[in-house]
């Protein structure tokens, strides 16, 4: 296996920036994704539910925090990974993916991930189990 | 109208077909082009090969997206008469117990593991998990939804 980085608890890991969303980014990620929800991709749908726009899919905010993890350690060595959807991300917003291992066990460490939008707004929260064996 | 909307033992009962999926890689260069995966091994299966991969690797959440491969996905919840303009992704974790790879067939097998209702009955949750297995019976990766139902009562809206 590939050697790990420096892993301590309060480690931060390097955060992952992202574009703001373009609705191009929407219509690939639901065909790469297999979600064709409307409301990501059909402004038309979004406003007949009573929202002013389309908003992007909660898994491709997942996606991104599984970059997160990826660029950090080997995708082998992720044990879980799970998290829960707090608010929504609009088009045009900012991701920002955010993580920090908070706790060391035997042969595993946990990290709290987090994204968060340029206005501050917090769209998910989680945690990754990391294999250290 | 019951006090709660979604029936528990229903919901637990409703039966899924194991779901067999075969992994393309073409369809794992697109998902990692629309994430804006850049690192190579998930695009390059030559530069997977030498990272010591059998080939593309399934990025950690593609399994959800394999779970979508059904043309009725969300067919069950049409059968717990949820209105599915109300619905909300809640939660999604992944348990992973071996890589996965292009070229492989996996087998899903979907089941509602616990639903329950929350704020007098206007916020109803299913918990939905799928083990991911080889052929074999190898597990792969197991992966759990939870999904949110707004104001499903009808005398609560």
């Amino acid at each position: 296996m590939m050697a790990l980085p420096t892993i301590e608890v309060g480690t931060e890991l390097p955060p992952l920036e992202i574009e703001p969303i373009t609705r191009t980014t929407l219509a690939l990620f639901a065909g790469a994704s297999g979600d064709h929800n409307p409301m990501h991709i059909d402004i038309d749908v979004a406003k007949s539910a009573g929202l002013d726009d389309v908003f992007a899919h909660g898994m491709l905010s997942m996606a991104y925090l599984g970059r997160l993890l990826t660029s950090w350690v080997p995708q082998e060595r992720i044990r879980s990974f799970g998290v829960r959807f707090a608010a929504v991300t609009p088009v045009h917003a900012q991701p920002t993916c955010t993580g920090r291992v908070v706790s060391i066990a035997e042969d595993s460490a946990t990290v709290d991930i987090a994204v968060r939008l340029a206005d501050g707004t917090v769209t998910l929260t989680g945690d990754a189990v990391i294999a250290l064996d | 109208m019951s006090a709660v909307a979604v029936d528990p033992a229903k919901a637990k009962d409703i039966h899924f077909d194991p779901r067999v999926v075969t992994i393309e890689r073409g369809r794992l260069r697109f998902f990692a082009q629309a994430i804006g995966e850049t690192d190579p091994i998930y695009s390059d299966v030559d530069v997977a090969k030498q990272a010591g991969h059998a080939d593309l690797p399934v990025p950690p959440t593609f399994f959800f997206s394999m779970e979508l491969e059904s043309p009725d996905a969300f067919g069950y919840l049409s059968e717990l008469d949820i209105d599915l303009r109300r619905v909300l992704h809640g939660e999604q974790s992944f348990t992973y117990h071996s890589m996965a790879y292009a070229g492989e067939t996996l087998t899903l097998r979907p089941r509602i593991v616990d639903a329950y209702s929350k704020k007098g009955g206007t916020l109803d949750f299913i918990v939905k998990r799928t083990n991911i297995e080889r052929a074999d019976g190898a597990p792969v990766a197991d992966a759990t939804s939870v999904i949110i139902a707004r104001g499903n009562r009808k005398d609560a809206r």
